[in-house]
């Protein structure tokens, strides 16, 4: 400890000197969310509202008083080292920016270890993306981070989060995140919890005791969206040296270090509000960010704002339209509110473009409709196209004609034949769609695919346009067909997303569909907790129906588990009965309905039995003879079923106690029968001579009216036990 | 104010065994020598709430108590007392007095709550909110009275008592969780969808329920109605409207016909698909809980709100103890002549301590601060009492040591003996040197002399 306040004495006159605040960037998502995109060009560097992202998060720490930033690169090295160095960013006076180039990190962790050993960093840094956008200014939170280290040596990490409330029905934020789930202290803001794969299906958050027992007050959140901009101490890349099994920042990093209670380090979190962060971490919020820029959130970085040296520059008119000034458009041509359209871009007659980006050099044809999506530069669209909530990447071809429905991506160069309809969340790239996938999510890119893509990319470039059609529909002739006559490009399967996950990270809006989907299923939701809880009316007055149900779920509620377990076992068997179910199938079910109520085998036997006779019950008769013939059948059929559970004495016991609980009670036709039911299940092995016995004699002692049965099987047990004797003597 | 008041005055509590007996109902306990019940009808009388029901466990209780609030506050409360069985519970007790119950709003208080927290203020938060149900709740005395170092000082400081756990809105208004104290050991689970609606939820650990609720009459007349189970109030009733607050519009458009439904979802639908909504809604004011009541809010959520569940949380500095066990009553005794004695109603003398004019010292005999001696009490010689509580008409010999006790009406300590953290009942009588530490003696015992107890509860055997 004192060596420990030794050295904070001497930080502090350093602090004096001026150590330079420093930045990594990590100029690789780590990630395959754009792919097929990313396989051509690198995340950091696709443009939003026509600028690539990278500029937009050094834009932003430079303004943010950053002065030395490592741009970490991994995938597509070249091609972000080449951006830098065409772009003013290596040269500023005031913000050194100098790369880092690896070639075998597969995840944030690997970089923070790479890093880590170049030895560059020397105090507390800021932890960025470089797909992050944002306007926020980071003095008080360093501050905050400065104070809260000087008092605890164990704070690493300052995560800046932000208000924004998940959908109540799709669990999704804006941005396409899953919700995350917080927990903070409301005095200190230290982070206590990271749950960011909150279980869906649950109708519960169930928090861990020792939170509460260490924590007088703990504030949850859900409306908390992670920045994923970090400010970091130098100890965050030797924790990461140290555990070489971090790979992912959140996941790993942050839950292993709250986890982790032995070196006690903690993270605190920095709550902004009226500043604009956000990561573009997949296509859904490629297209939110993208409309907050043109919305100005983002402001100063916005289209007409040159804020960086070569970005283009676009005139702001009203209804949030940006146009640069050499557009060529058509008289009749419509621009709606909220477009961007870049320079050099003509626009034919009668087209309409709204909420949409239109990159550079775009040649759009006339009747074309474009709305809510994103043209990148170069892209030739001709006559009657119409494109809703599509991305189109450069030197795309749409034929007259197609039509590109919600959620599609074209990757570069791709052609889209005429007419064509480009099913919705299809995604279309030259590059065939990897064979092998990376079953580990966090193997992101492929290392060669650098290699492997320069080359028909490389191709592409160097032939003229429709010889290189011809050329590759040769070989490719089955591929091209597939985005129409004259088309180019395949189309990726959608497995690799996940089955009918693809509208979560689509660029189009969620369909009204699956909306409404979602609300029934919020609806059988809170219908269920609200049964749980017991219904209650809203204004006090409640039909009478609903009374019944309320008071008959309370009710099932208080007999405990067992009644719904016989209920359950009875449902099953049913099913069983009437959709010819296989036995090993039914068995199966029963067991792990056992397991799940916990319930014992008595319980079980009990259960079985009941719902047999009940079908036997069910079975149409006339006569007692008749009930019994399905008695029997029913008991022969279904052998097989309650043999398994019937284990030892107390189990057969159970099953005479439920069928004279039976007759006496819930089905009173079986009373007659009482003791031709029992000679035929001992006929059929059910239950076993010392069990018919046994429960005789535990009888013996009831009151009158219980023994009605007793009395019934009279003939029988003592048929039993004179045959016991006759058997035992001739063992004499 | 249209509100009626229920006291649940409680029984002869098993906590308080040997404290309470038949004679002496847990009502009557004396608190800085006046009946515990007198705090609360005070506080309520303070608070011009002065027509009151008074609900006592078993009939010869009621006789008693109510005997004792007629001839104590005969022009003072209007108060109605009624006995019901006991072991009701809190919820089987106001189950028996629905029928009395006519105005609006209910305010149901516990017995035995020592507080300087006015009702008045509860209650105004109820109408304020028009809420089903408002909860009062107050910080936990974590070491409030340490300084005393008393033997169930230590017992507290190592175990905190996690009385409930609380879920509240980030404005600290709205009830969204409640937890009562036996499942507090397990981990804790939270409704989901009310996390959700709220966004953001506050739990806290150190909160008490003092056991002081307003209740809309209508709300809670249904639930006792529907649900003939519950029994308590705290563990039933409360987290029940608690969790049943919010209601899918379904359920409710299907009482009122089904037509309403379609409209809502085409409309929200419409509202979905223009892409600009879905970016601007997010962007615009963020809807708080409190929203959710007028139904279809702006953030479109199709669940609304059944009824509101209100929480009034007390301010740190003000005074909110239950006396449900031999400790509290002893804390509480401690507290009344000590640091909340504003709650006492008696002015102290400079020695920090009261002394009824009648009461008789003798030689060399100390009081120290924070003690009461009450009417009639002779003490001998060269006694000392510290932070201790001794009754009317108590008759102590010499050399007796009273600290940090609780000594009731007629007890009779013969010379010599000491008595520390203890609670002697009345009539009990201790003969020469008798030592008592951490003890409770029951009523009308005699400990005959030169006997020592040490954490013991003694009492007569009952026939």
């Amino acid at each position: 400890m004192s060596q420990k306040r030794a050295s904070k004495v001497s930080e502090d006159p350093e602090e004096l000197v001026h150590v330079p605040l420093q930045a990594i960037l990590l100029a690789d998502s780590f990630a395959q969310k754009f792919r097929p995109i990313t396989l051509e060009r690198p995340k950091v560097l696709l443009p939003l509202v026509n600028v690539p992202m990278i500029d937009y998060t050094l834009a932003w720490l430079e303004s943010a008083g950053v002065e030395e930033v490592f741009v970490f690169c991994c995938a597509h090295a070249k091609q972000v080292i080449d951006h830098l160095e065409k772009s003013q960013w290596l040269r500023q006076p005031h913000f050194a920016v100098s790369t880092i180039e690896s070639h075998d990190s597969t995840s944030a962790g690997d970089a923070l270890r790479f890093i880590s050993e170049k030895n560059v960093i020397h105090g507390d840094f800021i932890l960025v993306s470089g797909d992050t956008v944002s306007n926020m200014c980071l003095k008080q939170a360093l501050q905050e981070h400065k104070e809260r280290r000087k008092k605890d040596s164990n704070t690493v990490m300052t995560m800046v989060i932000k208000r924004s409330k998940p959908s109540q029905l799709i669990h999704q934020s804006r941005l396409g995140d899953d919700e995350i789930l917080l927990a903070i202290d409301p005095e200190t803001k230290q982070l206590l919890l990271y749950e960011d794969k909150a279980e869906l299906s649950k109708g519960t958050i169930t928090l861990d005791k020792t939170l509460l027992a260490d924590n007088p007050a703990v504030c949850l959140h859900s409306d908390m969206q992670d920045c994923y901009t970090d400010i970091c101490s130098q100890e965050v890349l030797s924790l990461f040296s140290e555990n070489f099994d971090y790979q992912h920042l959140r996941r790993h990093f942050v839950k292993g270090l709250l986890l982790d209670d032995i070196m006690g380090y903690k993270i605190f979190t920095h709550e902004i509000h009226s500043s604009y962060a956000a990561r573009v971490d997949n296509f859904r919020s490629y297209d939110t960010i993208s409309k907050d820029i043109t919305q100005r959130w983002t402001y100063p970085f916005v289209p007409d704002v040159q804020f960086c040296g070569n970005c283009p520059l676009s005139k702001l008119y009203r209804e949030g339209i940006y146009k640069a000034v050499d557009v060529t458009q058509s008289r009749s041509a419509k621009i709606g509110p909220f477009t961007l359209v870049g320079s050099g871009t003509s626009i034919g007659d009668n087209s309409t473009i709204s909420n949409s980006i239109v990159g550079r050099g775009c040649i759009i044809g006339s009747n074309v409709s474009i709305e809510g999506s994103y043209i990148w530069d170069n892209v030739t669209i001709h006559e009657n196209c119409k494109i809703t909530h599509a991305i189109v990447c450069d030197g795309v071809v749409i034929k007259a004609g197609a039509t590109l429905e919600p959620g599609v991506i074209l990757s570069f160069k791709v052609a889209v034949g005429p007419m064509f309809v480009v099913p919705a969340y299809s995604k279309v790239s030259l590059l065939p769609q990897p064979k092998k996938q990376d079953s580990d999510e966090e193997l992101e890119y492929a290392d060669s695919s650098s290699v492997v893509v320069e080359h028909p990319v490389a191709n592409a470039l160097g032939t003229a346009n429709g010889e290189f059609e011809s050329d590759l529909s040769v070989p490719q002739s089955l591929e091209t067909s597939e985005v129409g006559a004259s088309g180019l490009g395949y189309i990726w399967s959608i497995s690799d997303m996940g089955h009918g996950e693809e509208w979560k990270h689509s660029i189009a809006p969620v369909s009204a569909g699956k909306l409404s989907e979602f609300v029934d299923r919020l609806h059988a939701d809170l219908d269920l907790s609200a049964q749980e809880v017991g219904t209650l009316p809203a204004s006090g007055e409640l039909k009478p129906d609903s009374v019944i149900d309320s008071d008959d779920d309370t009710n099932e509620e208080f007999k405990g588990d067992y009644g719904s377990f016989e209920k359950e076992v009875e449902a099953t068997f049913q099913r069983a009965v009437h959709e010819g179910v296989q036995l090993e199938h039914v068995l199966l079910e029963i067991k792990s309905l056992r397991m799940a109520y916990n319930a014992d085998s008595i319980d079980v036997v009990g259960a079985v039995f009941y719902s047999m006779m009940k079908l036997a019950l069910q079975a149409p008769h006339n006569s007692n003879g008749e009930l019994f013939q399905s008695v029997k059948k029913v008991l022969s059929d279904w052998n097989n079923l309650l043999v398994p559970f019937c284990l030892d004495m107390d189990d057969k016991i159970e099953i005479i106690m439920k069928l004279e609980e039976m007759s006496s009670e819930s089905a009173k036709e079986f009373s007659p029968l009482f003791s031709k039911i029992l000679a035929e299940l001992y006929d059929q092995d059910f239950v076993t001579e010392p069990a018919i016995l046994s429960w005789a004699s535990e009888k013996a002692g009831a009151d009158e009216s219980d023994k009605i049965f007793l009395k019934q099987a009279e003939p029988f047990i003592q048929w039993l036990k004179e045959a016991e004797e006759e058997s035992s003597d001739e063992n004499k | 104010m249209d509100f009626q008041v229920v006291v649940l005055a409680g029984g002869t509590s098993k906590n308080l065994v040997p404290l309470v007996s038949k004679d002496v109902p847990k009502a009557l306990l004396p608190v800085a020598n006046r009946p515990v019940l007198s705090y609360v009808l005070e506080l309520l009388e303070s608070s011009n709430l002065k027509d009151l029901i008074v609900v006592v466990e078993g009939q010869e209780n009621a006789v008693r108590v109510g005997g004792w609030i007629s001839s104590a506050y005969v022009d003072r409360l209007h108060v109605e007392v009624a006995a019901v069985p006991e072991d009701v519970g809190t919820a089987g007790a106001l189950r028996s007095v629905a029928h009395y119950l006519t105005a609006s709003d209910v305010l149901v208080v516990s017995g035995d709550l020592v507080s300087d927290v006015p009702p008045g203020a509860v209650a105004a938060t109820h109408r304020r909110h028009n809420a089903a149900v408002t909860a009062l709740l107050c910080s936990v005395p974590v070491g409030g009275h340490s300084e005393t170092s008393g033997s169930g000082g230590k017992d507290k400081a190592k175990k905190p008592a996690r009385h409930n756990i609380i879920g509240l809105d980030p404005a600290k208004q709205f009830l969204l969780h409640v937890t009562t104290g036996a499942d507090v050991h397990k981990d804790l689970r939270i409704s989901k969808t009310i996390q959700h609606a709220s966004g953001q939820m506050e739990i806290r650990s150190d909160l008490m329920d003092a056991h002081l609720y307003a209740f809309n009459r209508t709300a809670l007349l249904d639930i006792l109605d529907q649900n003939p189970t519950f029994h308590s109030i705290n563990q039933d009733v409360v987290p029940h409207l608690v969790k049943s607050q919010l209601l899918s519009l379904k359920s409710e458009v299907q009482a009122n016909g089904a037509s309403q439904m379609e409209e809502g979802l085409n409309e929200r639908v419409t509202f979905q698909t223009d892409p600009l909504w879905y970016t601007q809604r997010q962007m615009g004011p963020i809807s708080t809980f409190d929203d959710l009541a007028t139904g279809f809010s702006h953030d479109f959520f199709p669940v609304r709100r059944a009824h509101k569940c209100c929480a009034y949380i007390a301010s740190k500095n003000k005074y909110c103890v239950r006396l449900n066990s031999i400790q509290d009553f002893c804390d509480v005794n401690r507290d009344v002549i000590g640091d909340a004695s504003h709650l006492s109603g008696y002015s102290f003398s400079a020695q920090n301590n009261i002394i009824h004019p009648s009461a008789e010292l003798g030689n060399k005999t100390t009081v120290g601060p924070n003690c009461m001696l009450g009417e009639g009490s002779q003490l001998g010689d060269k006694c000392s009492v510290k932070r201790s509580v001794i009754g009317s008409h108590c008759r102590i010999g010499s050399n007796v040591k009273v600290v940090n006790s609780v000594v009731m009406n007629h007890v009779t300590i013969e010379d010599g003996c000491s008595i520390q953290g203890s609670v002697i009942c009345s009539n009990v009588h201790l003969q020469e040197r008798v030592v008592l530490k951490d003890c409770q003696v029951g009523a009308g015992y005699v400990i005959t002399s030169g006997n020592e107890y040490k954490s013991e509860s003694l009492a007569r055997k009952e026939k």
